[in-house]
């Protein structure tokens, strides 16, 4: 295998995209919760990306892209058997839990609301947390049915999955945060929750899950250059105090993370990136 | 007999037209120029510009080769004791060091030792010696890990190569350098005609360079020293974690950290339009801070088209910066708001910033530095209108390294607790530069790597 070579390649939807990427030593080292930086080419930009799963033996990592502007499209446009310029991580503090021993994991009940792209992080949680006899339920929302991802794999590490569209169109009919309350209401105990999706779903699903009393984590898909702690990019305002989402997150404790200005901040560079778009279409108009 | 002419001129690009691009400032000397500035020097029974050097460069013996028109001969003085001559050439502060000390400079001007090192370096680049047959280096076969590919990493792996040792340096980033590739602007040190090449010739000794390897993260120092077979580790992580004011508005979209501004741009690339990084300069930039840093992001925002302010609280004579920054800086256009700190930054309906707020300073009684510490006159606040705000304020220690290693301690400030040789509280563990010490030069960083190669060969001869 060559260095970051991208050993599969599947459109999970068309907008979705799932590798499988040789990094030995990175899959040897990461974790559930932990990210990683990939540059497609030489002129590209640091992405951040989450782990979504590693396999030790093989020396791999899956990562799951969203095509959103020019740079996840140069990673999507990669085919298999090319290479990545650089993948880099294990990044980020790996998920509290995995500091957990057996008994602890064992009284554990775990809520994951995964939203969107952010559904193929929540499953090296899930499936760690139910390997070692957690209790693992699972929400996944999405637009519509078309636009969901990881059903099945997350089907095989979960004991309930949920879920939800917001047209109706599979499932419950409605937000993860009204499925999230329409669960407690049940009766279903959980000792934790964990919400990873675009950023105003965490903030929702975090308001939700103060209102029932349940803690809740986060985590923070901020802008980043670097990503080792350098740039400062994704300082976040948690607690009134300003921490790095690279090497403090990126999972923090939801009640007390300002998601009003992590978002504005998420944005800062939406018109250059527009541009950039704009500019890469055009570059791609002038080839054909 | 030296020669008693004035410092010979160094040509610069025009004021005017280099605030526009990004190529180098400053062309240095061509062959003529050195040769006639190197009859200058007085060639001193004991030079003091050799003990004010952290490498210890033997500067009478260079220049007395240039003398002779030798410029291979001065080129193999230098490259005993520095692996990165046209980098030092170019960033080192030697107005404090070697020229700071020459007795020429008494009465005078020193002699432009720095122009003419970086000068026998460029020239030895552009036409390589013709019999270059590099000397045979007699292998060891005892593996040395280092952390980071900065000046520090970058001199000590040079070092240790020479004397056979089999080195690998693991970089956390996807391109080598450190500081002098995501720091310093290509109009101060151009990356890919003179960084570029000092790399590769680190590499030719034998040196390999792993990048994308966050060590702490991808692998940890016990897993070097324990599974790997590394029989001495050198941490070389330079300063880290950016430095902010902890006041009002510091987290507004618009207010960036010098180091995410600069690595943008240099690491990046973000000012050439054929790569992807995008970069924020906006119409008004205040840059807040005093340091060379202060004057990298100035002068880039400056060449990105914004209006640009430094913002510093005490007087031009306090600034940390080399003069030859300030006087560059000053030429470009750049003003300088001083005695002048900010107190809020301002933002506006929609989460950008919009003004800074100040307050006016007078300077009081010296502090602990010795400079006189600035103090708030009272009602002086001011608003300066901005559309961007980069934050030049040094940097604190990363803990990663600290925190993922048994056995390392750290000082209060975080940095990494070594002896002046290099050794760490951990046997077998070395390290030196910022790391160690907090944020500094790139020639200090150099001269702690050398001596902590040193170190790294008595503790292996020892073992």
């Amino acid at each position: 295998m060559k260095k970051f070579e991208i050993l599969t390649k599947e459109m999970l939807t068309p907008a979705i995209c799932r590798m499988k990427v040789s990094a030995p030593l990175l899959a040897a080292s990461a974790l559930p919760g932990q990210f990683l930086m990939v540059r497609a080419d030489e002129k590209g930009e640091r992405v951040p990306l989450t782990i979504s799963d590693y396999d030790r033996r093989e020396g791999s990592v899956t990562i799951v892209t969203q095509y959103i502007g020019a740079s996840s499209a140069a990673i999507i446009g990669k085919e298999v058997g090319e290479c990545f310029a650089d993948v880099a991580g294990p990044l980020g503090v790996p998920s509290e839990f995995v500091n957990m021993d057996a008994g602890q994991l064992a009284s554990q009940s775990y809520i994951f609301i995964a939203g969107g792209v952010g559904t193929a992080p929540v499953y090296p949680q899930a499936k760690w947390l139910h390997e070692r006899g957690a209790k693992v339920d699972v929400i996944i929302g999405a637009k519509t049915a078309d636009l969901l991802i990881y059903k099945e794999e997350m089907a095989a590490v979960c004991d309930n999955l949920f879920i939800c569209t917001d047209d109706g169109s599979e499932g419950f009919h409605g937000l993860v945060t009204a499925m999230l309350e329409k669960l407690v209401g049940e009766g279903r105990k959980y000792t934790m929750a964990v919400a990873i999706g675009p950023m105003i779903m965490m903030k929702f699903s975090t308001l939700t899950a103060k209102k029932l009393g349940l803690p809740i984590t986060v985590s923070l898909n901020t802008l980043m250059v670097d990503g080792t702690g350098m740039c400062g990019a994704c300082r976040v305002s948690v607690g009134g105090k300003t921490r790095f989402a690279c090497v403090e997150g990126p999972e923090f404790d939801g009640y007390l993370v300002d998601f009003d200005e992590a978002m504005r901040r998420q944005g800062q560079y939406r018109s250059e990136e527009k541009q950039a778009l704009e500019d890469h279409r055009c570059k791609i108009g002038r080839d054909r | 007999m030296a020669n008693r002419i004035p410092r010979v001129p160094v040509r610069e690009q025009d004021p005017q037209v280099r605030a526009r691009n990004f190529e180098e400032v400053c062309h240095g000397y061509n062959k003529e120029e050195a040769l006639l500035e190197a009859t200058r020097c007085l060639h001193c029974k004991n030079p003091r510009c050799v003990s004010a050097c952290p490498v210890g460069l033997n500067i009478p013996e260079f220049v007395a080769k240039l003398v002779e028109g030798d410029i291979y001969g001065a080129s193999a003085i230098i490259e005993k004791d520095s692996s990165l001559p046209a980098v030092c050439g170019r960033v080192c502060p030697q107005e404090t060091q070697c020229e700071g000390s020459c007795v020429l400079g008494v009465k005078g001007e020193a002699v432009a030792i720095g122009k003419l090192e970086r000068f026998v370096a460029d020239y030895v680049r552009a036409n390589p010696a013709p019999e270059a047959a590099a000397p045979a280096i007699e292998k060891n076969g005892v593996k040395v890990a280092i952390i980071g590919s900065g000046p520090a990493g970058l001199a000590c792996a040079a070092d240790l190569a020479k004397w056979g040792y089999d080195v690998t340096i693991y970089e956390a980033l996807h391109k080598a350098g450190g500081v002098l590739q995501y720091g310093i602007p290509e109009f101060r040190l151009p990356k890919e005609k003179v960084l570029a090449h000092e790399i590769a010739d680190v590499e030719k000794l034998g040196v390999k360079i792993e990048t994308n390897v966050l060590v702490g993260r991808t692998i940890t120092i016990d897993k070097l020293l324990d599974e790997m077979g590394f029989k001495a580790v050198f941490i070389g992580t330079g300063a880290g974690l950016p430095k902010f004011m902890g006041i009002p508005g510091e987290n507004l979209c618009g207010v960036f950290s010098a180091n995410e501004f600069l690595t943008r741009n240099n690491l990046m690339c973000a000012y050439r339009d054929d790569y992807l990084t995008p970069i924020h300069a906006g119409k008004k930039v205040c840059v807040v801070g005093g340091g060379n840093v202060a004057m990298d992001a100035a002068r880039t925002a400056l060449r990105l088209g914004a209006e640009v302010h430094i913002v510093y609280r005490r007087t031009e004579a306090e600034l940390p910066a080399r003069k030859e920054e300030v006087h560059h800086a000053k030429q470009e256009g750049i003003i300088f708001d001083l005695l002048t700190n900010p107190v809020a930054i301002i933002g506006d309906e929609n989460g950008w910033v919009k003004s800074i707020r100040c307050v006016k300073m007078e300077l009081g009684e010296p502090d602990a530095s010795g400079r006189r510490s600035p103090v708030v006159i009272e009602g002086s606040e001011f608003e300066i209108e901005a559309d961007t705000v980069i934050m030049a304020l040094g940097t604190s220690s990363n803990p990663l390294v600290a925190n993922t290693t048994k056995g390392l301690e750290t000082t209060k400030r975080g940095c990494l607790v070594a002896s002046p040789e290099g050794q760490t509280t951990r046997a077998g563990v070395f390290a030196g530069g910022d790391a160690v010490t907090g944020a500094a030069t790139v020639i200090l960083a150099m001269g702690a790597g050398r001596t902590a190669a040193k170190a790294i060969d008595n503790y292996v001869k020892n073992l």
